[in-house]
């Protein structure tokens, strides 16, 4: 019989069941089980004052780059960073190369992350190779561990297209994630379009560029009845658009990353590419109704859309610079601020970042009751540290947070009762 | 009143970073160089010893003989180093190519670049002091600072003056380092062209924007035309240059509104009869050459001070 282990004294918070209370939790055989009138003396028991207890932290989208440019980051070093990152499990999107938009990539993908430090759910391709033209093989992508499928990095243009997609994931139970991106107006824009656009000579990305094909996708699943996710929402007008879809009771779930509630475009002064991602940084004020999304419920979850790139890709010119930003270790510190600034409880933030992305992709974890999958990370959320290049576990360092001093961490990562992560001061 | 200064840039970036008391001083030193170049022998002993690059990864007839002539006559070593003949083309990247210029010692890099922000990149790269010689739609600082010489010549003063500047407001370096100089001293700068030329918020920069010409031009001191280019692919700006010239074009009946002894600027190349009639750019009041003169006379004042030859002075 395997060793029982205890986790005592923490706060437990289960969105999932309503819970938030001081207690222990046992875990045997990768699963949490009842606890035991007494404690067996072979237990592991490991103290947890002052600590959250919480189902495994998901993060619905994330870039792991195997296959294909594994000199950015590959299985084994995205889940690390994950587990690091108090992550358990990761959504990974499909613009690799190749393309996951067949069961022998998703196949491979899943075989690799068996070696790996988080569980890593496959995201498939909407359309053939990402090219926008014909519907990927949903049926064989699902049977092969595909949790739902999106083109991201790339809209999907066809609007028809589009709304195949919808109507065919949903036969298949796979719920369909959008980028949103009107291309032709945000091509060869490389920020936000306004003030600092203007004052560094970049070309800029309205505002608008996502806000069409987010009411886009909107319109096409009241056309199809069906789910739709929207991906990394960036501006305060998608965010209204979202909030009102929901009022009219669409299926629509949506996310939004950290950097876009912590910083605005200002973070690109001095051309810094580490603040170059898609879509852009944006104001203040969409900075701001990111914030409120998040708290009145617009927003179902939060991921990090972590895109590791190397120095070839970020130390270039700007507007040759790739897109996009590390995030899986940094985002439960960033994502804690807004507990600490009052916007949200300690059960909102583990609802966003475990509970929900559980619920629409579908998969395990997200909840603490008896039975469920010992998934489970514990947080210190009095932890106080500065990220540094050094530290970070990812292949790559593109992040605009390297210097900052952050607040909160995972102390403990458990996959299915198996230490993932350890950082527990004994 | 006046105070001890003393230049302390190591790079010229962009004219963002100057005070108004950098720019006076910069060109009180290129107006004492300016007569160097009117000398039979056009030659001083300033910069002797010092290697100076001319890295231009664009087309560039003017900026770069400018650089060259300015270096020239201050007897420093100049090098020409082009994207078609660079190692860029091998791709190798910006960075690495000019770690390798920097390993020869240069003293100055000057560098045009079609990306924004490069010689910030650059100058975080490498030691050599570097200039930007025009960065993407950035800045043109030199440019910027020629233009505030010629004005400041013929006007005697930038403070209160009424600058209008016409054209591709969003995609001109120069107009951007115009707007930060002029408003930077004092004047009232305007812009005016079809609304597809203005960029986001440009009142940002300090610049008034006008929606008709007649409204830029009208009582303005300095009228200045911007290089119109060609229609761009999948992005359509103006429908035709014979458009453009009909309703945006400065010519003689639209300078009737400016003030009478209106100065007439372009930072070249002219497209003639699109943005600029030919009566306007070889007219009255056209400055365009002297633009190009008080050109090597600001260069030869930019690498001077770069250098640190300036001891310190005394400014107004």
């Amino acid at each position: 019989m395997n060793k029982i282990t205890i986790l005592q004294n923490g706060r437990i918070i289960d969105p999932a069941n309503k819970v938030d209370t001081k207690g222990d939790l046992w875990l045997q055989n990768g699963r949490i089980m009842a606890p035991e009138s007494s404690i067996p003396a072979e237990a592991r028991c490991i103290n947890l004052q002052g600590q959250w207890i919480v189902p495994g932290l998901i993060d619905m989208h994330v870039h792991l780059r195997e296959p294909g440019e594994e000199y950015k980051e590959n299985i084994a070093s995205g889940t690390l960073a994950a587990a690091t990152g108090g992550f358990t499990a990761v959504a990974c999107m499909p613009n690799t190369r190749p393309v996951n938009d067949t069961a022998s990539v998703t196949r491979f993908i899943l075989e690799q992350a068996s070696r790996g430090s988080a569980r890593v759910y496959p995201v498939g391709a909407i359309s053939k190779g990402s090219g926008g033209l014909g519907l990927a093989e949903y049926g064989e992508l699902k049977a092969a561990g595909v949790v739902a499928v999106t083109d991201d990095g790339l809209p999907v243009i066809d609007s028809q297209l589009m709304r195949r997609a919808l109507e065919y994931a949903a036969s298949h139970g796979l719920p369909v994630i959008s980028h949103s991106e009107e291309m032709a107006l945000s091509r060869n824009g490389v920020m936000n379009e306004g003030l600092v656009s203007t004052r560094l000579g970049l070309r800029g990305i309205p505002v608008e560029a996502e806000s069409i094909m987010v009411y886009r996708e909107l319109a096409l699943a009241e056309l199809t009845g069906h789910h739709v996710h929207i991906a990394h929402v960036s501006t305060a007008v998608a965010t209204d658009l979202i909030r009102q879809a929901k009022k009219r009771g669409l299926k629509v779930t949506a996310e939004t990353a950290p950097h876009y509630f912590t910083l605005t475009e200002e973070a690109v002064a001095g051309y810094n590419t580490n603040a170059k991602m898609n879509p852009p940084l944006r104001t203040e004020m969409d900075r701001q109704a990111i914030r409120m999304g998040l708290q009145d419920g617009t927003f179902d979850a939060i991921a990090t859309d972590h895109a590791p790139h190397s120095v070839l890709e970020k130390q270039v010119e700007f507007d040759r610079a790739a897109n996009g930003i590390i995030g899986l270790e940094t985002s439960l510190p960033l994502s804690l601020a807004l507990v600490r600034d009052g916007l949200i409880d300690a059960m909102r933030l583990i609802e966003l970042m475990s509970t929900a992305p559980a619920r629409i992709l579908g998969v395990a974890g997200g909840a603490l009751a008896i039975g469920d999958v010992a998934d489970i990370t514990v947080i210190d959320p009095a932890r106080q540290f500065v990220l540094t290049e050094d530290a970070i576990v990812s292949r790559s360092k593109n992040s605009p947070f390297l210097g900052w001093p952050l607040q909160g961490k995972a102390v403990l990562t458990f996959v299915g009762g198996r230490l993932t992560y350890d950082d527990l001061p004994r | 009143m006046t105070k001890e200064y003393r230049f302390q840039h190591k790079h010229l970036l962009e004219m963002g970073q100057l005070t108004a008391e950098d720019m006076l001083y910069i060109l009180a030193i290129a107006r004492s160089f300016k007569e160097i170049s009117a000398r039979s022998i056009k030659k001083v002993p300033t910069l002797r010893g010092k290697t100076i690059i001319n890295f231009f990864f664009e087309p560039s007839t003017r900026t770069r003989l400018s650089f060259e002539i300015a270096a020239k006559r201050m007897s420093a070593d100049t090098f020409n180093v082009s994207a078609s003949t660079s190692s860029a083309q091998k791709g190798e990247t910006l960075i690495d190519t000019a770690r390798n210029l920097e390993a020869m010692n240069p003293d100055i890099i000057i560098l045009r670049h079609p990306s924004s922000g490069s010689s910030m990149l650059l100058s975080q790269h490498v030691n050599a002091a570097i200039i930007n010689g025009c960065d993407g739609t950035h800045e043109h600082p030199s440019q910027g600072l020629l233009d505030l010489m010629t004005v400041m010549e013929h006007k005697g003063r930038i403070e209160g003056l009424t600058i209008a500047i016409i054209g591709d407001i969003a995609h001109s370096r120069v107009a951007h380092s115009d707007i930060i100089g002029f408003t930077r001293l004092g004047a009232h700068v305007r812009v005016a062209g079809p609304a597809t030329f203005m960029p986001s918020q440009v009142e940002s920069l300090g610049a008034q924007v006008c929606t008709t010409t007649a409204e830029a031009v009208a009582g303005a001191d300095v009228v200045m035309a911007l290089r119109i280019q060609q229609e761009r692919q999948h992005d359509p700006l103006i429908p035709s240059l014979r458009e453009y010239a009909c309703f945006y074009g400065v010519n003689r009946k639209l300078l009737e509104l400016a003030h009478k002894d209106v100065l007439i600027m372009h930072p070249g190349p002219i497209n003639r009869g699109v943005e600029m009639s030919p009566d306007v750019a070889d007219g009255a009041g056209s400055v365009i050459l002297e633009q190009v003169a008080n050109g090597v006379a600001i260069r030869m004042a930019l690498l001077y001070l770069i250098m640190g030859g300036d001891k310190g002075g005394v400014v107004n």
